[in-house]
């Protein structure tokens, strides 16, 4: 059976899903004393979604509850408007999953392996193969789709991660830290491919991750967890904020001082490398830092650097989880 | 630039029923071990037994002179016997890596993120196991009894002893079940496949020492259930209608192999999953 010859129709036939594609209410997870998830109740709109978070926020534990590898202790998942709990096969068979560590079958060349898992998916075995061929060449991989897996350096390895997890084309992506242990570029191509797959081939995904650039660079909304709790989420441009600059200032003088002052003043500070603050503040038109200078000569600080700067993924994080 | 952009495509095919994957699996489970050629000659060995009872079945039939060859209803219990040996190799050969090597290369998720669940994540590794020594076990038995048909040119033999034909598919099943269940248990405990085909050994090994070293110092039989082989042949024997070999209670035997395959299903189900939570 080719792709334009289907004879039965299929669920998936119909255009992507577009509706919510994950409803969590009340979802709390437990490994022994520890909440890893406690109370969640989010909604990840279609579209690309980043799911963003220090380590141990309860990412991951969020994307395995979501995949049916965990059972919560409370509260309810809808994964593409079914119910995890009770069609866990038939959400399983809609979205793809990209683990954060290291995955593959023994034995197989890349080829055989994306196919044996579009086949694991319900593809037949020669749609499964002829796919296998498209998305390995998708991902990059397509010179090397001969090779053993276990040959594969570490890039090569998170490609093939991927091609496995859009064999079958899924409604719905999971990936889970896809960028790990990859060099600069690979890392730049991986991010271009989610971009592609999220904006080009209206692939709905989750993109669960720790770096902010990913996030910012292939989502358009944000699920920002912290502690198992969601610190805040939304659309990443509208929880940048649009009224409001943020500075970069660095100081000479009693700096914990100040950031208190500044943060009595209402502002939001946030610490960054090397000295250097990040100042957020609403409401002020053009590029203008009067206001600090004035709180600078107020406080006897002398002002040694500002840098007008625009809000950031970094910002909504800092601002969400703190600077902890 | 990095996207082939005609390389993703979406899929408009058919594709099968969730509860088909198993069958992918255990399809793509035999193909690799079949390519192997340590594997198909270690199948050749173990078809050798056939081959040798299958020339004395034709001897018996054909020469009057050697007529005292002829088949009897325990010869094909001792041809199950010696394949024992047989099912004890191709098991740790097929069975030690089934799981262990999915554990150690994290596949486990991979496979438990598709439509499948862990039962037939293990139906599909077990078929694998249990093809194999059904091939080696059942399949050349009931070859032996179709081999004495034909030489004889009836079915005489066959109608008198018609008890043949459930006793070889019973004791057939219960060697094929004990030895895939433990051993895909073990499988599921480890990351190593060697160290499961040493732990399977090992198990073989000590529980019939154990029972052996009993019977040495107390001159009674009735500890074969603390051997998994001892327990199958008492059950082998009363399944083929001969004397019970050990002074054990046949249902004790069986209900000792029975709770080997339980508690191998058991384990399996506690180790067969997408994430392993250490707490």
């Amino acid at each position: 059976m080719t792709e334009t010859d289907a004879g039965q129709a299929h669920p998936l036939d119909s255009p992507r899903f577009a509706g919510p594609v994950v409803h969590c209410q009340n979802l709390s997870v437990r490994y022994g004393k520890n909440w890893a998830l406690n109370n969640v109740t989010a909604v990840f709109p279609a579209g690309a979604v980043g799911l963003l978070g220090p380590n141990g926020a309860g990412k991951s534990t969020l994307l395995k509850s979501l995949l049916g590898f965990l059972v919560p202790d409370k509260g309810s998942m809808k994964v593409i408007d079914m119910d995890v709990a009770t069609q866990p096969l038939e959400i399983r068979e809609r979205i793809g999953y990209m683990p954060e560590s290291d995955s593959h079958i023994p034995g197989m060349n890349a080829v055989s392996f994306v196919a044996y898992c579009g086949q694991l998916s319900g593809l037949p075995a020669t749609d499964a193969m002829q796919r296998a061929h498209e998305v390995l060449y998708y991902v990059g991989l397509g010179e090397a789709r001969y090779r053993n897996i276990e040959t594969y350096s570490t890039g090569m390895k998170q490609r093939i991660k991927l091609a496995q997890a859009i064999v079958h084309d899924p409604d719905l992506l999971f990936l889970d830290e896809p960028t790990n242990g990859m060099d600069p570029k690979g890392r730049d191509e991986m991010l271009e491919l989610i971009h592609d797959l999220a904006h080009n081939k209206n692939v709905n995904l989750i993109l669960s991750s720790h770096l902010l650039p990913d996030v910012e660079f292939t989502c358009d909304h944000v699920v920002v967890m912290d502690k198992g709790t969601v610190a805040t989420y939304g659309p990443i441009d509208a929880l940048k904020g649009t009224t409001g600059r943020v500075y970069e200032l660095r100081i000479k003088g009693d700096e914990a001082q100040f950031i208190s002052v500044l943060r009595g003043e209402g502002y939001e500070v946030h610490d960054s490398d090397e000295d250097v603050m990040r100042v957020f503040v609403p409401g002020v038109a053009g590029d203008n830092p009067k206001v600090l200078f004035d709180l600078a000569a107020r406080e006897r600080v002398q002002v040694r650097h500002v840098r007008p700067s625009v809000p950031t993924l970094e910002d909504v994080f800092a601002r969400a989880v703190g600077d902890k | 630039m990095p996207i082939h952009d005609q390389g993703y495509r979406r899929y408009g095919g058919t594709r099968a029923t969730i509860g088909q994957a198993w069958r992918v699996m255990t399809r793509a489970g035999i193909m690799s071990v079949i390519s192997k050629r340590q594997f198909l000659g270690l199948m050749l060995f173990a078809w050798a037994p056939f081959v040798v009872r299958a020339v004395q079945i034709y001897v018996s039939a054909t020469f009057q002179q050697a007529s005292f060859l002829a088949p009897k209803g325990e010869t094909f219990r001792e041809f199950l016997d010696q394949q024992g040996a047989f099912v004890f190799f191709v098991t740790i050969y097929v069975g030690a890596g089934l799981i262990a090597n999915d554990r150690r290369a994290n596949a486990l998720q991979l496979y438990l993120s598709k439509p499948m669940t862990s039962a037939e994540y293990i139906a599909g590794k077990l078929a694998i196991l249990f093809l194999f020594l059904v091939s080696v076990t059942f399949l050349p038995a009931m070859m032996l009894l179709l081999t004495q048909a034909l030489f004889a040119g009836s079915l005489t033999f066959i109608s008198n002893n018609l008890y043949l034909l459930p006793a070889i598919t019973l004791f057939s099943l219960a060697q094929v079940l004990l030895a895939s269940t433990t051993m895909l248990a073990l499988s599921s405990l480890s990351k190593s496949s060697r160290f499961v085909g040493v732990m399977f050994a090992g198990l073989f090994f000590f529980t019939t020492a154990l029972f052996n070293a009993l019977r040495g110092i107390t001159g009674r039989t009735s500890f074969a259930w603390l051997s998994p082989t001892a327990s199958l042949e008492q059950l082998g024997d009363v399944i083929f209608r001969l004397p019970p070999r050990y002074q054990l209670s046949p249902a004790i035997a069986g209900l000792t192999v029975l709770v080997l395959i339980a508690g191998s299903f058991y384990i399996m189900s506690r180790r067969v999953r997408g994430v392993e939570i250490v707490t």
